[in-house]
């Protein structure tokens, strides 16, 4: 493995089997994901909800939200 | 090719938060029931002094789920979910950086991981470090939201400002010169950012509840006791306290300290996790045995990536 050349993360990264077009959706897309499942497991019914305040999500993940190191009640 | 790099910076995230779920539920999950025992105990001796003291009595929360379920499916989901979000945010900062880069793919990965590390948790983490149960005020929630998110918009802010600093400077001053003026400019930025936010007590609803009874004037809301601040004696629950008294302890040290250490061994584990399994997964992927062979070329490697 120490033979892994450092041109290769350059090459390998040019190398778009996407459109220009395509790979911006796609980055985009996965950044959203991440965004929302970040907002949901450390935000939601917090300071702010978005499907109404049911609590439900917050107390589901609860002690995850603590440990990561989130506000939380 | 970005899907396969997407797909591997999830995988290595899910499984780093499956890891990372063990570990919580071995070792933090006994603080966090403590936690909550203690919770629910103080709001109990709150109740019934305001009840002695003619004040009103708030409601505490709905329990929806049970513990049991909290603490196994309930964290999973969370941990799992986290690590599956921040690998993918990997795996996008490592395919945008790739082609401005002269690095191998692992070492990139690494450099990646540790960034996201540092600026998603660490840097906000040493401001508004990790709470357990029992601390944070409900009636503080917006407050504390709002000022924990800036301090990680904030956080990412400075670090991408350090490292475009070494960037741009490194033609000019060498790369040493301008790594320890990116330092500067970090420490410069960190710091007014960390200044410019409020500890948690100073907050103003905070500073209003502070004479509230079981309150207190703190820079943190971490449970002070329940001292008998009424100036007379009161009975409570059958048991009678002195003005001046404790009515209730303060939140144990020791576990406040346990896990905020353990909070911070679990990020080390989900972005240590990242780092090193996507760091493996993606140089796999590039075909490490092909480059080896001699098609070190990037047009030989640019050609075959898109079949890999």
């Amino acid at each position: 493995m120490s033979t892994v050349p450092v041109s290769a993360t350059r090459a390998a990264t040019n190398a778009r089997s996407l459109s220009t077009a395509g790979r911006i959706a796609v980055l985009s897309l996965a950044v959203l994901l991440a965004v929302a499942i970040y907002y949901f497991v450390g935000v939601d019914e917090g300071m702010s909800s978005v499907f109404g305040k049911t609590l439900v999500l917050h107390e589901w993940v609860h002690d995850s939200r603590h440990l990561l190191g989130f506000p939380c009640h | 090719m970005e899907l396969r790099v997407l797909g591997r910076g999830a995988v290595s995230g899910a499984l780093s938060g499956a890891l990372g779920f063990v570990f919580a539920y071995l070792l933090v999950e006994p603080i966090i029931n403590r936690a909550i025992d203690y919770e629910s105990g103080r709001a109990d001796m709150l109740a019934a002094i305001r009840q002695v003291l003619h004040l009103p009595v708030e409601d505490e929360g709905p329990e929806i789920f049970s513990r049991s379920l909290q603490s196994t499916v309930g964290a999973a989901t969370g941990i799992i979910g986290m690590g599956v979000a921040l690998g993918l945010l990997t795996a996008v900062a490592w395919l945008l950086l790739g082609p401005r880069t002269n690095l191998r793919p692992r070492t990139l990965a690494w450099i990646v991981a540790g960034l996201g590390f540092l600026g998603i948790f660490l840097l906000p983490f040493s401001k508004y470090p990790a709470n357990p149960p029992a601390i944070g005020h409900d009636f503080s929630i917006a407050d504390r939201g709002h000022v924990y998110l800036t301090m990680v918009a904030g956080s990412v802010a400075v670090l991408l400002l350090a490292v475009l600093t070494a960037r741009s400077l490194s033609p000019r001053l060498g790369r040493d010169r301008a790594v320890w003026a990116a330092i500067a400019v970090f420490v410069l930025a960190y710091g007014a950012l960390f200044a410019a936010l409020p500890s948690l007590g100073d907050l103003a609803v905070n500073v209003t509840a502070s004479h509230d009874i079981g309150f207190t004037r703190s820079a943190t809301e971490t449970p002070a006791p329940i001292i008998n601040t009424t100036g007379q004696a009161l009975t409570v629950d059958g048991m009678h306290y002195a003005p001046g008294q404790i009515m209730y302890p303060g939140f144990a040290a020791d576990d406040l300290w346990a896990f905020r250490w353990y909070s911070l061994l679990e990020q080390l584990i989900i972005w240590g996790g990242i780092a090193v399994g996507f760091g493996w997964l993606v140089e796999r992927h590039l075909g490490a045995a092909e480059v080896r062979s001699g098609a070190t070329s990037a047009s030989r490697t640019l050609a075959q990536a898109p079949h890999r």
